[in-house]
């Protein structure tokens, strides 16, 4: 079990995507298909629906939430998301997804050595406030 | 509950008791502040909207809910830009489906029901009644929010979509980040160096080039420059705030001798020494030109001016620049600006002489993201940092970086000609 802040409350549980830098959802992300374009990005190409996403933080346009809720809403968002800081824009995002569709996608924080350890397609489950990774 | 210490108005909103517009602003705004490590919430007197730029239906809705609900904006609320021109009817991405244009169309309309000032800028600081000096605002768009910080001197952090509008909402945001005196202290020091000229010091390009090396650097922190002329103007101050918070993700610079909380360096660093000191001389500035460009010299497809939004002075500066010329035929010069900076140009006359000439003004929107524009493909020259960042990551273009006077020249000639001159350093 690794130790969790509770950003945004919710359980969900799928197989984890990780980002090694930040990412723009605004410019970097496509919320209409859940694909990450940024083609600076080392995970460019990867495709976000289903999963819990781990990225350090987002960065850059203040478009970022509106990124977030519409890929929520289209389905092809992340069920949950993993960051190591307190990043008020995925909060943003995923409160606003919550309130217009009732979709709730939770959000914590690790520290950054914790996230550096998680690894593409292990499988991530947040319950009760608790994140365990299954092998 | 929450751990801030909120006012009654503030409570009565987090409870619900104002409606679920204001319920839902609230916990938003509380939220965001308890992330941010905030003890309580202060009022705003301005706010720059974002979440009026469309991008998927997610804004339309959102916005919906609040009109629905009857919000409407607590304090001056301006407009961004918006991704299609509402004036120019064939001014819209080609590749973008009539819903997008649709869902655009109708987000404004409901961001003018919440009685926001439609002016449809990411320059809003170049229209009269704006903020000043150490007011709290509420900032969104990057360079908006860097300039209003250090140019201006009001307070800001970087609000991203939905929270701005809940700030606007209940006329209150977190105390806490740039809003705090010891958070707006200087952290790194950028020197230029004896070798940089003061004829190129006070270029208008050097301001972008400069903004571009230092945002790379400084990432997030607070960088302060050293070695600017007293006479810098405000277009350049636009100019290092576009580009320093697009390379990187600044929010807030000071200018020794040039912004207003950096009369001097003491003052700019708030009499603490620099996290370090970097010296920036010709060879970090050709660096930072070079990697403005991706493109070789070569025949031109289009000249993009005016990110952020064209001053009423550059107008005056371009205007003298075109004189006797033409911009040759088949070459396409657009200038981004906003409808008042047009309006005050086309009082002088200076609209209808540049489009005579051959260049064309368009409003509310910009062309980096906005492929509408005919001719984004190709060779394209630009005078601003943030457009040759940006650019060749969302429109199928290659970009070469240049000065007013170069793009202009340029835009004559149909290919790329650049200045060389200023860019040899001081002789040794």
């Amino acid at each position: 079990m690794i130790a969790v802040t509770v950003l945004h409350e919710g359980d969900a549980e799928g197989p984890l995507l990780v980002l090694d830098e930040p990412l723009s959802f605004w410019g970097g992300f496509d919320p209409q298909t859940g694909r990450v374009v940024d083609q600076h990005h080392p995970q460019a190409g990867a495709l976000a629906g289903g999963t819990v996403l781990a990225l350090p933080e987002t960065r850059g346009s203040a478009g970022t939430p509106a990124g977030v809720a519409e890929a929520i809403r289209k389905g092809c968002g992340p069920v949950a998301i993993i960051t190591a800081k307190k990043d008020v824009n995925l909060v943003a995002g995923v409160m606003t997804a919550r309130q217009l569709y009732d979709i709730c996608v939770p959000v914590v924080e690790v520290a950054q050595d914790e996230l550096s350890k998680l690894t593409t397609g292990q499988t991530a489950r947040l319950s009760g406030g608790n994140l365990t990774i299954l092998p | 509950m929450t751990t801030l210490d909120l006012s009654d108005t503030d409570r009565a909103a987090y409870s619900g008791e104002r409606g679920p517009v204001l319920q839902f602003a609230a916990q938003m705004v509380v939220r965001a502040g308890e992330l941010m490590g905030a003890r309580d919430l202060i009022d705003v007197s301005f706010v720059h909207v974002d979440a009026c730029h469309y991008y998927g239906q997610a804004h339309v809705d959102f916005a919906r809910f609040v009109v629905e609900g009857g919000g409407k904006m607590m304090v001056p609320s301006w407009t961004n830009t918006v991704p299609v021109s509402v004036e120019v009817p064939d001014m819209r991405p080609p590749e973008k489906t009539p819903e997008f244009i649709a869902g655009a169309r109708e987000l404004m309309g409901l961001y003018e029901q919440m009685g926001c000032r439609p002016v449809w800028t990411c320059a809003p600081y170049q229209l009269p009644g704006g903020p000043g000096l150490g007011e709290h605002i509420v900032g969104s768009e990057s360079n908006a929010v860097t300039y209003y910080n250090s140019a201006v001197g009001a307070r800001t952090n970087k609000y991203g979509d939905f929270l701005d509008v809940c700030c606007a909402l209940l006329g209150r945001v977190p105390n806490a980040g740039l809003h705090l005196d010891d958070n707006r202290r200087g952290q790194i020091l950028f020197r230029l160096a004896d070798d940089v000229p003061e004829a190129l010091r006070a270029q208008e390009m050097l301001a972008h080039v400069l903004g571009h090396h230092v945002g790379k650097t400084a990432r997030s922190a607070i960088p302060v420059i050293d070695g600017l002329p007293a006479s810098t103007t405000l277009d350049s101050q636009k100019a290092i705030s576009a580009a320093t918070a697009a390379s990187g993700g600044v929010a807030l610079f000071h200018a020794v001798g040039v912004t207003p909380e950096a009369p001097d360096l003491e003052t700019a660093l708030g009499s603490q020494d620099p996290a370090r000191v970097e010296t920036v001389d010709m060879d970090t500035l050709r660096t930072a030109r070079d990697d403005l460009s991706t493109a070789s010299p070569g025949p031109l497809d289009m000249v993009a001016l005016g990110t952020p939004h064209f001053s009423f002075t550059e107008f005056a500066r371009l205007v003298d620049l075109m004189k006797g010329q033409n911009v040759a035929s088949g070459l396409i010069v657009y200038v981004s600006t906003s409808r008042h900076v047009r309006e005050l140009a086309a009082q002088k006359g200076w609209v209808e002489e540049l489009e005579r000439a051959g260049v064309q003004i368009i409003v509310d929107t910009c062309t980096y993201f906005t492929p509408a524009v005919r001719g984004a493909t190709g060779r394209v020259m630009t005078n601003s940092a943030k457009w040759a960042y940006y650019a060749p990551g969302m429109l199928p273009v290659e970009v070469c970086f240049g000065s007013l006077e170069d793009c202009v020249r340029s835009a004559v000639a149909s290919e790329v000609k650049r200045d060389e001159s200023l860019w040899q350093g001081r002789p040794t």
